[in-house]
Protein backbone atom coordinates (compact mmCIF):
# COMPACT_ATOMS: atom_id res chain seq x y z
CA UNK A 1 0.00 0.00 0.00
CA UNK A 2 1.61 3.06 -0.80
CA UNK A 3 1.74 5.91 1.81
CA UNK A 4 -0.86 8.41 0.35
CA UNK A 5 -3.59 5.23 0.70
CA UNK A 6 -1.67 4.69 4.03
CA UNK A 7 -2.05 8.44 5.12
CA UNK A 8 -5.97 8.26 3.70
CA UNK A 9 -6.84 5.44 5.75
CA UNK A 10 -5.21 7.14 8.88
CA UNK A 11 -7.47 10.17 8.17
CA UNK A 12 -10.01 10.85 10.70
CA UNK A 13 -11.40 14.16 10.58
CA UNK A 14 -14.03 15.60 7.33
CA UNK A 15 -13.24 14.44 3.81
CA UNK A 16 -11.10 16.55 1.98
CA UNK A 17 -13.23 19.11 -0.27
CA UNK A 18 -13.82 17.90 -3.74
CA UNK A 19 -11.99 20.77 -6.08
CA UNK A 20 -12.82 19.02 -9.39
CA UNK A 21 -13.85 22.51 -10.61
CA UNK A 22 -10.20 23.41 -10.49
CA UNK A 23 -10.46 26.79 -9.27
CA UNK A 24 -8.08 27.78 -6.88
CA UNK A 25 -9.54 29.17 -4.05
CA UNK A 26 -7.79 31.84 -2.96
CA UNK A 27 -8.41 33.20 -7.07
CA UNK A 28 -12.09 32.68 -6.61
CA UNK A 29 -12.07 34.98 -3.35
CA UNK A 30 -10.11 37.33 -4.86
CA UNK A 31 -13.44 37.46 -7.88
CA UNK A 32 -15.42 37.20 -5.37
CA UNK A 33 -13.63 39.92 -3.35
CA UNK A 34 -13.31 42.13 -6.75
CA UNK A 35 -16.91 41.68 -7.90
CA UNK A 36 -17.98 43.01 -4.92
CA UNK A 37 -16.17 46.03 -4.83
CA UNK A 38 -17.07 46.59 -8.18
CA UNK A 39 -20.10 46.44 -7.56
CA UNK A 40 -20.16 48.75 -4.50
CA UNK A 41 -17.94 51.65 -6.79
CA UNK A 42 -20.46 50.84 -9.38
CA UNK A 43 -23.61 51.56 -7.57
CA UNK A 44 -21.50 55.26 -6.24
CA UNK A 45 -20.85 55.73 -10.20
CA UNK A 46 -24.39 55.15 -10.95
CA UNK A 47 -25.67 57.67 -8.54
CA UNK A 48 -22.57 60.13 -10.38
CA UNK A 49 -23.59 59.45 -13.74
CA UNK A 50 -27.60 59.91 -12.69
CA UNK A 51 -26.76 63.46 -11.29
CA UNK A 52 -24.81 64.72 -13.92
CA UNK A 53 -26.05 63.12 -16.87
CA UNK A 54 -29.42 61.58 -16.43
CA UNK A 55 -31.09 64.15 -14.39
CA UNK A 56 -33.06 66.54 -15.91
CA UNK A 57 -31.98 69.50 -13.71
CA UNK A 58 -28.50 68.33 -14.34
CA UNK A 59 -26.40 71.11 -14.35
CA UNK A 60 -25.12 72.94 -17.20
CA UNK A 61 -21.07 73.10 -15.91
CA UNK A 62 -18.97 70.85 -13.86
CA UNK A 63 -19.10 71.65 -10.79
CA UNK A 64 -22.45 73.60 -11.13
CA UNK A 65 -21.10 77.56 -10.69
CA UNK A 66 -19.60 79.13 -8.35
CA UNK A 67 -17.88 75.67 -7.53
CA UNK A 68 -14.86 74.61 -8.50
CA UNK A 69 -12.51 71.41 -7.66
CA UNK A 70 -9.21 71.79 -6.57
CA UNK A 71 -8.39 69.40 -10.07
CA UNK A 72 -4.66 70.61 -9.62
CA UNK A 73 -3.90 69.17 -6.07
CA UNK A 74 -5.97 66.03 -7.18
CA UNK A 75 -3.75 65.69 -10.08
CA UNK A 76 -0.54 65.75 -7.95
CA UNK A 77 -2.06 63.55 -5.17
CA UNK A 78 -3.00 61.24 -8.11
CA UNK A 79 0.58 61.36 -9.03
CA UNK A 80 1.75 60.31 -5.55
CA UNK A 81 -0.99 57.58 -5.55
CA UNK A 82 0.33 56.14 -8.50
CA UNK A 83 4.13 56.41 -7.50
CA UNK A 84 3.03 54.19 -4.30
CA UNK A 85 2.07 51.70 -6.48
CA UNK A 86 5.58 51.57 -8.08
CA UNK A 87 7.18 50.98 -4.79
CA UNK A 88 4.77 48.48 -3.90
CA UNK A 89 5.79 46.84 -6.61
CA UNK A 90 9.68 47.10 -6.11
CA UNK A 91 9.17 46.38 -2.21
CA UNK A 92 7.35 42.69 -3.42
CA UNK A 93 10.04 41.99 -6.24
CA UNK A 94 12.76 42.60 -3.55
CA UNK A 95 11.61 40.58 -1.10
CA UNK A 96 11.38 38.05 -3.82
CA UNK A 97 14.78 38.71 -4.74
CA UNK A 98 15.68 38.50 -0.79
CA UNK A 99 16.88 42.09 -0.75
CA UNK A 100 15.54 42.63 2.95
CA UNK A 101 16.20 46.58 3.05
CA UNK A 102 14.91 47.38 -0.11
CA UNK A 103 11.70 45.63 0.78
CA UNK A 104 11.28 47.63 3.63
CA UNK A 105 12.70 50.63 2.24
CA UNK A 106 9.78 50.15 -0.49
CA UNK A 107 6.64 49.52 2.44
CA UNK A 108 7.56 52.76 4.05
CA UNK A 109 7.83 54.49 1.12
CA UNK A 110 4.36 53.29 -0.13
CA UNK A 111 2.90 53.65 2.98
CA UNK A 112 4.00 57.11 3.55
CA UNK A 113 2.91 58.21 0.10
CA UNK A 114 -0.29 56.46 0.85
CA UNK A 115 -0.69 58.47 4.04
CA UNK A 116 0.59 61.63 2.59
CA UNK A 117 -2.62 61.17 -0.30
CA UNK A 118 -5.31 60.14 2.61
CA UNK A 119 -4.18 63.68 4.29
CA UNK A 120 -3.90 66.13 1.56
CA UNK A 121 -7.51 64.90 0.80
CA UNK A 122 -8.45 65.87 4.36
CA UNK A 123 -6.75 68.97 3.37
CA UNK A 124 -8.63 69.01 0.25
CA UNK A 125 -12.15 68.57 1.66
CA UNK A 126 -11.48 71.12 4.39
CA UNK A 127 -11.01 73.87 1.57
CA UNK A 128 -13.06 72.59 -1.26
CA UNK A 129 -15.39 75.61 -0.50
CA UNK A 130 -18.75 73.29 -0.90
CA UNK A 131 -20.15 70.77 2.08
CA UNK A 132 -22.63 67.56 1.11
CA UNK A 133 -25.80 70.25 1.84
CA UNK A 134 -24.47 72.46 -1.34
CA UNK A 135 -26.48 69.80 -4.06
CA UNK A 136 -26.41 66.48 -4.88
CA UNK A 137 -23.29 67.08 -6.84
CA UNK A 138 -21.43 67.54 -3.41
CA UNK A 139 -22.87 64.72 -2.29
CA UNK A 140 -22.11 62.49 -4.90
CA UNK A 141 -18.35 64.23 -5.03
CA UNK A 142 -17.56 63.44 -1.24
CA UNK A 143 -19.21 60.23 -1.55
CA UNK A 144 -17.29 58.63 -4.22
CA UNK A 145 -13.75 60.15 -3.20
CA UNK A 146 -14.79 59.47 0.85
CA UNK A 147 -15.67 55.83 -0.36
CA UNK A 148 -12.23 56.08 -2.34
CA UNK A 149 -10.70 57.35 0.92
CA UNK A 150 -11.95 54.58 3.15
CA UNK A 151 -10.83 51.90 1.05
CA UNK A 152 -7.02 53.63 1.01
CA UNK A 153 -7.71 53.90 5.38
CA UNK A 154 -7.98 50.10 4.69
CA UNK A 155 -4.92 49.55 2.62
CA UNK A 156 -2.81 51.51 5.02
CA UNK A 157 -3.51 49.64 7.73
CA UNK A 158 -2.89 46.57 5.35
CA UNK A 159 0.75 48.03 4.30
CA UNK A 160 1.02 49.04 8.11
CA UNK A 161 0.59 45.61 8.73
CA UNK A 162 2.91 44.24 5.95
CA UNK A 163 5.69 46.60 7.89
CA UNK A 164 5.75 45.76 11.48
CA UNK A 165 6.02 42.25 10.28
CA UNK A 166 8.50 42.85 7.91
CA UNK A 167 11.01 44.54 10.61
CA UNK A 168 10.23 41.63 12.57
CA UNK A 169 11.66 39.70 10.39
CA UNK A 170 9.08 38.23 8.53
CA UNK A 171 8.59 36.96 4.85
CA UNK A 172 11.21 35.59 2.41
CA UNK A 173 12.09 34.91 -1.28
CA UNK A 174 10.20 31.67 -0.80
CA UNK A 175 7.32 33.07 1.71
CA UNK A 176 5.96 36.69 0.58
CA UNK A 177 2.13 36.06 0.31
CA UNK A 178 1.16 38.47 3.12
CA UNK A 179 2.90 40.90 1.07
CA UNK A 180 1.38 39.92 -2.49
CA UNK A 181 -2.28 40.43 -1.23
CA UNK A 182 -2.03 43.86 0.40
CA UNK A 183 -0.41 44.93 -3.15
CA UNK A 184 -3.12 43.37 -5.16
CA UNK A 185 -5.41 44.94 -2.92
CA UNK A 186 -3.29 48.40 -3.20
CA UNK A 187 -3.35 48.37 -7.01
CA UNK A 188 -6.68 47.86 -7.07
CA UNK A 189 -7.52 51.19 -4.38
CA UNK A 190 -5.24 52.80 -7.40
CA UNK A 191 -7.27 51.61 -10.32
CA UNK A 192 -10.46 52.62 -8.73
CA UNK A 193 -8.74 56.27 -7.79
CA UNK A 194 -7.54 56.65 -11.64
CA UNK A 195 -11.41 55.85 -12.66
CA UNK A 196 -12.48 58.29 -9.96
CA UNK A 197 -10.04 61.24 -10.95
CA UNK A 198 -11.03 60.87 -14.15
CA UNK A 199 -14.70 61.13 -13.62
CA UNK A 200 -15.46 63.67 -11.52
CA UNK A 201 -11.74 65.98 -11.46
CA UNK A 202 -11.32 65.48 -15.79
CA UNK A 203 -14.20 64.84 -17.91
CA UNK B 1 -9.92 32.59 -17.79
CA UNK B 2 -7.57 34.71 -15.48
CA UNK B 3 -8.00 37.15 -13.36
CA UNK B 4 -6.51 40.30 -13.66
CA UNK B 5 -5.74 40.11 -9.98
CA UNK B 6 -4.30 36.90 -9.63
CA UNK B 7 -1.03 38.20 -8.34
CA UNK B 8 0.58 41.53 -7.59
CA UNK B 9 2.25 41.61 -11.18
CA UNK B 10 -0.93 41.12 -12.77
CA UNK B 11 -2.87 44.10 -10.78
CA UNK B 12 0.26 46.32 -11.46
CA UNK B 13 -0.01 45.84 -15.32
CA UNK B 14 -3.70 46.26 -14.93
CA UNK B 15 -2.83 49.55 -13.46
CA UNK B 16 -0.56 50.82 -15.82
CA UNK B 17 -3.05 49.57 -18.90
CA UNK B 18 -5.75 51.52 -16.76
CA UNK B 19 -3.82 54.72 -16.27
CA UNK B 20 -2.77 54.45 -20.43
CA UNK B 21 -6.95 53.90 -21.10
CA UNK B 22 -8.29 56.63 -18.99
CA UNK B 23 -5.53 59.50 -20.65
CA UNK B 24 -7.37 58.34 -23.91
CA UNK B 25 -10.57 58.83 -22.77
CA UNK B 26 -9.89 62.08 -20.86
CA UNK B 27 -8.45 63.62 -23.45
CA UNK B 28 -10.91 62.77 -25.84
CA UNK B 29 -13.36 64.13 -23.69
CA UNK B 30 -11.78 67.22 -23.89
CA UNK B 31 -11.76 67.15 -27.61
CA UNK B 32 -15.44 66.63 -28.06
CA UNK B 33 -17.69 64.39 -25.55
CA UNK B 34 -19.23 61.86 -27.57
CA UNK B 35 -15.99 61.44 -28.80
CA UNK B 36 -14.92 60.44 -24.98
CA UNK B 37 -17.63 58.19 -25.26
CA UNK B 38 -16.51 56.40 -28.34
CA UNK B 39 -13.43 55.91 -26.51
CA UNK B 40 -15.16 54.09 -23.65
CA UNK B 41 -16.66 52.02 -25.87
CA UNK B 42 -14.30 50.90 -28.17
CA UNK B 43 -11.85 50.31 -25.13
CA UNK B 44 -14.06 48.27 -23.34
CA UNK B 45 -14.92 45.90 -26.23
CA UNK B 46 -10.92 45.65 -26.58
CA UNK B 47 -11.03 44.87 -22.68
CA UNK B 48 -13.41 42.18 -23.09
CA UNK B 49 -12.25 40.55 -26.54
CA UNK B 50 -8.85 40.47 -24.91
CA UNK B 51 -10.26 38.71 -21.61
CA UNK B 52 -12.13 36.27 -22.93
CA UNK B 53 -9.90 34.89 -26.13
CA UNK B 54 -7.08 34.44 -23.54
CA UNK B 55 -5.99 31.11 -22.25
CA UNK B 56 -4.61 30.15 -19.01
CA UNK B 57 -1.50 28.13 -18.99
CA UNK B 58 -1.54 24.75 -18.51
CA UNK B 59 -1.65 23.89 -14.82
CA UNK B 60 0.92 20.76 -14.22
CA UNK B 61 -0.42 16.65 -15.07
CA UNK B 62 -1.93 15.83 -11.59
CA UNK B 63 -0.19 12.98 -9.99
CA UNK B 64 -2.20 9.88 -8.93
CA UNK B 65 -0.79 7.28 -6.52
CA UNK B 66 -1.52 3.33 -7.06
CA UNK B 67 -3.94 1.91 -4.78
CA UNK B 68 -3.60 -1.83 -3.90
CA UNK B 69 -1.06 -4.57 -4.49
CA UNK B 70 1.43 -3.77 -6.85
CA UNK B 71 0.29 -5.90 -9.27
CA UNK B 72 -2.99 -4.72 -9.34
CA UNK B 73 -4.31 -2.32 -11.88
CA UNK B 74 -7.05 0.17 -11.46
CA UNK B 75 -8.86 1.60 -14.76
CA UNK B 76 -11.16 4.08 -14.78
CA UNK B 77 -13.86 4.12 -18.02
CA UNK B 78 -15.56 7.03 -18.94
CA UNK B 79 -18.17 7.03 -22.18
CA UNK B 80 -21.50 8.20 -23.08
CA UNK B 81 -23.94 6.58 -25.67
CA UNK B 82 -21.09 4.55 -26.73
CA UNK B 83 -20.34 3.08 -23.14
CA UNK B 84 -21.94 -0.75 -24.69
CA UNK B 85 -20.06 -0.37 -27.77
CA UNK B 86 -18.08 -3.08 -29.12
CA UNK B 87 -15.17 -1.48 -29.63
CA UNK B 88 -15.26 -0.45 -25.61
CA UNK B 89 -16.18 -3.99 -24.96
CA UNK B 90 -13.01 -5.15 -26.88
CA UNK B 91 -10.92 -2.83 -25.18
CA UNK B 92 -11.73 -3.80 -21.70
CA UNK B 93 -11.58 -7.08 -22.63
CA UNK B 94 -8.03 -6.82 -23.63
CA UNK B 95 -7.00 -5.30 -20.48
CA UNK B 96 -9.00 -7.53 -18.49
CA UNK B 97 -6.53 -10.00 -20.13
CA UNK B 98 -3.36 -7.98 -18.39
CA UNK B 99 -3.95 -9.30 -14.67
CA UNK B 100 -5.82 -8.81 -12.09
CA UNK B 101 -7.78 -5.30 -12.87
CA UNK B 102 -10.19 -3.02 -11.48
CA UNK B 103 -12.89 -1.46 -13.66
CA UNK B 104 -14.78 1.58 -12.88
CA UNK B 105 -17.21 2.40 -15.50
CA UNK B 106 -18.35 6.16 -15.28
CA UNK B 107 -21.47 7.68 -17.58
CA UNK B 108 -22.09 11.41 -17.08
CA UNK B 109 -25.49 12.29 -17.25
CA UNK B 110 -25.69 13.84 -20.94
CA UNK B 111 -27.98 16.62 -20.54
CA UNK B 112 -29.01 19.74 -22.15
CA UNK B 113 -27.66 23.20 -21.20
CA UNK B 114 -30.59 24.57 -20.82
CA UNK B 115 -31.71 21.44 -18.36
CA UNK B 116 -28.95 21.65 -16.61
CA UNK B 117 -29.34 24.95 -15.45
CA UNK B 118 -33.10 24.81 -14.45
CA UNK B 119 -32.04 21.32 -12.52
CA UNK B 120 -33.71 19.23 -14.30
CA UNK B 121 -31.68 16.39 -14.66
CA UNK B 122 -33.41 13.73 -13.65
CA UNK B 123 -34.42 11.88 -16.89
CA UNK B 124 -30.54 12.26 -17.91
CA UNK B 125 -28.98 10.78 -14.77
CA UNK B 126 -31.79 7.68 -15.59
CA UNK B 127 -30.68 7.39 -18.67
CA UNK B 128 -27.22 7.18 -18.08
CA UNK B 129 -27.65 5.07 -15.05
CA UNK B 130 -29.64 2.64 -17.21
CA UNK B 131 -26.74 2.46 -19.86
CA UNK B 132 -24.08 2.03 -17.01
CA UNK B 133 -26.02 -1.03 -15.69
CA UNK B 134 -26.33 -2.94 -18.84
CA UNK B 135 -22.75 -2.28 -19.54
CA UNK B 136 -22.07 -3.80 -15.97
CA UNK B 137 -24.28 -6.41 -16.47
CA UNK B 138 -22.32 -6.66 -20.07
CA UNK B 139 -19.18 -7.06 -18.04
CA UNK B 140 -20.19 -9.69 -16.01
CA UNK B 141 -21.49 -12.27 -18.27
CA UNK B 142 -17.78 -12.35 -20.03
CA UNK B 143 -16.04 -12.32 -16.39
CA UNK B 144 -15.66 -8.74 -15.67
CA UNK B 145 -15.94 -7.60 -12.94
CA UNK B 146 -16.51 -4.01 -12.82
CA UNK B 147 -18.55 -0.92 -10.89
CA UNK B 148 -18.93 2.35 -11.38
CA UNK B 149 -21.60 5.51 -11.01
CA UNK B 150 -23.23 8.13 -12.97
CA UNK B 151 -21.36 11.18 -13.64
CA UNK B 152 -21.65 15.03 -14.22
CA UNK B 153 -22.49 16.26 -17.24
CA UNK B 154 -19.19 17.63 -18.01
CA UNK B 155 -17.05 14.58 -19.06
CA UNK B 156 -14.20 16.45 -17.40
CA UNK B 157 -15.72 16.87 -14.05
CA UNK B 158 -17.11 13.50 -14.06
CA UNK B 159 -13.46 11.90 -14.69
CA UNK B 160 -12.45 14.26 -12.11
CA UNK B 161 -14.83 13.00 -9.53
CA UNK B 162 -14.15 9.51 -10.91
CA UNK B 163 -10.06 9.93 -10.20
CA UNK B 164 -10.55 11.19 -7.20
CA UNK B 165 -12.52 8.41 -5.39
CA UNK B 166 -11.08 5.40 -7.65
CA UNK B 167 -7.66 6.44 -8.20
CA UNK B 168 -6.90 4.98 -11.38
CA UNK B 169 -3.81 3.47 -12.49
CA UNK B 170 -5.03 4.48 -16.48
CA UNK B 171 -8.23 6.12 -17.66
CA UNK B 172 -10.07 4.94 -21.34
CA UNK B 173 -12.11 7.56 -22.42
CA UNK B 174 -14.63 6.44 -25.30
CA UNK B 175 -15.87 8.60 -27.52
CA UNK B 176 -17.92 8.35 -30.84
CA UNK B 177 -15.55 8.94 -34.32
CA UNK B 178 -14.58 12.60 -35.64
CA UNK B 179 -17.04 14.43 -37.02
CA UNK B 180 -19.59 13.25 -34.54
CA UNK B 181 -18.38 13.15 -31.55
CA UNK B 182 -18.93 16.65 -29.14
CA UNK B 183 -16.37 15.09 -26.74
CA UNK B 184 -13.50 15.67 -29.66
CA UNK B 185 -14.85 18.53 -30.82
CA UNK B 186 -14.02 20.16 -27.39
CA UNK B 187 -11.10 18.67 -26.82
CA UNK B 188 -11.78 16.07 -24.14
CA UNK B 189 -9.18 13.53 -24.57
CA UNK B 190 -6.01 16.30 -24.93
CA UNK B 191 -7.63 17.80 -22.00
CA UNK B 192 -7.24 14.48 -19.66
CA UNK B 193 -3.88 13.96 -20.87
CA UNK B 194 -2.62 16.86 -19.85
CA UNK B 195 -4.83 16.82 -16.40
CA UNK B 196 -3.19 13.50 -15.53
CA UNK B 197 0.10 11.81 -15.48
CA UNK B 198 -1.65 8.43 -15.99
CA UNK B 199 -1.91 6.42 -19.62
CA UNK B 200 -5.05 7.89 -21.59
CA UNK B 201 -6.21 5.16 -24.11
CA UNK B 202 -8.92 6.78 -26.37
CA UNK B 203 -11.46 4.31 -27.78
CA UNK B 204 -13.15 5.19 -31.04
CA UNK B 205 -16.64 3.54 -31.19
CA UNK B 206 -18.72 3.77 -34.35
CA UNK B 207 -22.08 3.01 -33.30
CA UNK B 208 -23.34 3.68 -36.72
CA UNK B 209 -21.62 1.53 -38.71
CA UNK B 210 -22.63 -1.24 -35.78
CA UNK B 211 -26.03 -0.50 -36.78
CA UNK B 212 -25.85 -0.34 -40.22
CA UNK B 213 -24.47 -3.86 -40.26
CA UNK B 214 -26.73 -7.00 -40.65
Amino acid sequence: MTSHAEAMHEHHGPPEANRSSRVDPRVLGMFLFIASEAMLFGSFFTAYFFVRVVNPDAPAEWPPEPFHFPVFVAGVNTAILVTSSFTMHWALQSIKRGERKAFLAGMILTFTMGLAFLMTQVVEYLNVGFNTSDGAFASVFFGLTGLHGAHVAVGLTLLGIVIVRGFRGHYSPEHHHGVELPGIYWHFVDIMWIVVYSAVYLI
Amino acid sequence: MESPFRSEAAAFRLLLVTIGAFALIVAASWIAPWLGLLTVLVLTGGAVWLYLRQRPPAAPPQTIDHVGAPDDRRVLVIANETVGGEELMSAISELALGGKTDFYVVCPALNSRLKTWTSDEDPARAEAQRRLDATLSRLASVGIEARGEVGDVDPLVAIEDGVRSFRPDEIVVSTHPEGRSNWLERGVVGAVRERFDVPVTHVVVDLETHEATP
